[in-house]
């Protein structure tokens, strides 16, 4: 059993003494060393003036224009040298201009074998009215398949470059990003109310009928992303998150991109080796009809939409 | 090409000029947008609608807003703030 000393026979002890370097209660210099105040070492405005004086007759000579031959020579042809380039350039594209045929020629090779048979048979192949569409999804899949991986990827930058992982510093990136608006704007709150609704079912129905109508995934993606955007500019992140966190955006994006590879594949293997596919074309003008188009524009859909609000929310927060 | 569409063609080529003289970020963007928007209009003249949706939707909206929150992260608009001081040194 220890006995408990007294506080004063403590303070003599030199753990007490360590302990109270450590917490740094007491300064072990103050009182116990001889300390002199320091002079602040001014100089007087003369000397830096002159010393400026000095640094700007060396810059001067440098970069005196009479007194360096070569960075004067350098200037002027470098100004000569972007003028001529200019010039080139110009002529050059000018000139390449001048070779393409005229528009509207029927014999241009712009109007070959190609294009005739996208608007002959364009739809009895693919079952969509809208010929754009078509073509894009069905004879270009291929191409397309490319732009959503792109989508894709530049997300994925986007994300590797902006997210911020820490929880802590996401609340303060949303307190620095929202200091300055006001929280809770009657005005744009009132107009996001009435318009997202529109927005989305605008959205979805651009893409749902991009077989049949101007439109497709692309457009519909955008604008259904512009009304998230929306949404979130007028709501905030928290509402927002109650039915898009970035949980649902993994599943939504992958699924998405999956799908139209699988479809995709499905479409070029039967496509490439001649075989029939089993997927109907319907009749045209019936919301189920063209084929693959309905399904590829619904996941191509998703994948825009969700890249739009991702760039948004990355943006503005560092996170969905 | 009608009169309408001339017009239209006008506007597109002053506001291509001005965005690159404008000196505030916050107006070029502006500006930026309204060209999104006629360049749009003209996509419905040329009938392609699907170029214009995606024009409408894209450019004059989702890139215009990622420019607004960039310039926002890097504090260049910082006009209401001015303004606020410059009322609170004048009503001083």
């Amino acid at each position: 059993m220890s006995k408990l000393r007294p506080q004063k026979e403590y303070e003599k002890t030199t753990a007490f003494r360590f302990f109270r370097w450590l917490s740094g209660s007491k300064d072990p210099y103050i009182g116990e060393v001889e300390m002199h105040i320091q002079e602040e070492n001014i100089l007087p405005e003369e000397t830096i003036i002159e010393r400026m004086r000095e640094a700007q007759m060396r810059r001067d000579k440098v970069y005196d224009d009479e007194l360096n031959k070569p960075a004067h020579l350098f200037h002027k042809v470098y100004v000569i040298m972007a003028v001529l380039f200019c010039i080139a350039l110009v002529a050059v594209l000018l000139i390449t201009v001048s070779y393409l045929p005229p528009s509207g020629n029927p014999d241009n090779p712009v109007n070959n074998v190609v294009s005739e048979r996208y608007i002959e048979s364009g739809l009895q192949e693919t079952g969509a009215l809208n010929i754009v569409a078509g073509m894009i999804l069905t004879y270009r899949a291929f191409d397309t398949f490319g732009e959503t991986n792109v989508l894709f990827i530049a997300t994925c930058c986007v994300m590797i470059l902006l997210m911020v992982d820490d929880a802590i510093l996401k609340k303060q990136a949303v307190l620095n990003d929202r200091r300055y608006e006001p929280k809770n704007d009657a005005i744009l709150q009132g107009t996001a109310f009435i318009l997202c609704p529109i927005i989305f079912i605008f959205g979805i129905y651009i893409i749902l009928n991009g077989h049949l109508s101007p439109g497709g995934g692309f457009s519909g993606g955008a604008i259904m992303g512009a009304g998230l955007i929306l949404y979130v500019s007028a709501f905030g992140f928290k509402k927002t998150q109650r039915f898009f966190d970035e949980h649902i955006y993994k599943i939504a994006k992958i699924t998405a991109l999956c799908m139209y590879g699988l479809i995709g594949t499905y479409f070029y293997m039967t496509g490439a080796n001649g075989i029939e596919n089993h997927i109907p074309l319907g009749i045209p003008g019936h919301i189920l009809s063209g084929g693959i188009i309905l399904p590829i524009d619904i996941c191509v859909g998703l994948e825009v939409a969700c890249t739009m609000y991702a760039f948004y929310a990355l943006f503005r927060r560092g996170g969905l | 090409m009608t009169l309408f569409q001339c017009i239209l063609m006008g506007f597109l080529i002053v506001c291509a000029v001005s965005v690159s003289f404008s000196k505030n970020l916050l107006n070029s963007i502006l500006i930026y947008m309204s060209y999104s928007l006629i360049m749009s209009i003209l996509w419905v003249c040329l009938e392609s609608p699907d170029l214009a949706i995606t024009e409408a939707a894209v450019g004059a909206g989702v890139t215009s807003i990622l420019f607004f929150a960039t310039l926002k992260k890097i504090q260049a608009i910082r006009i209401e703030k001015e303004k606020q001081q410059e009322e609170g040194s004048q009503s001083e």
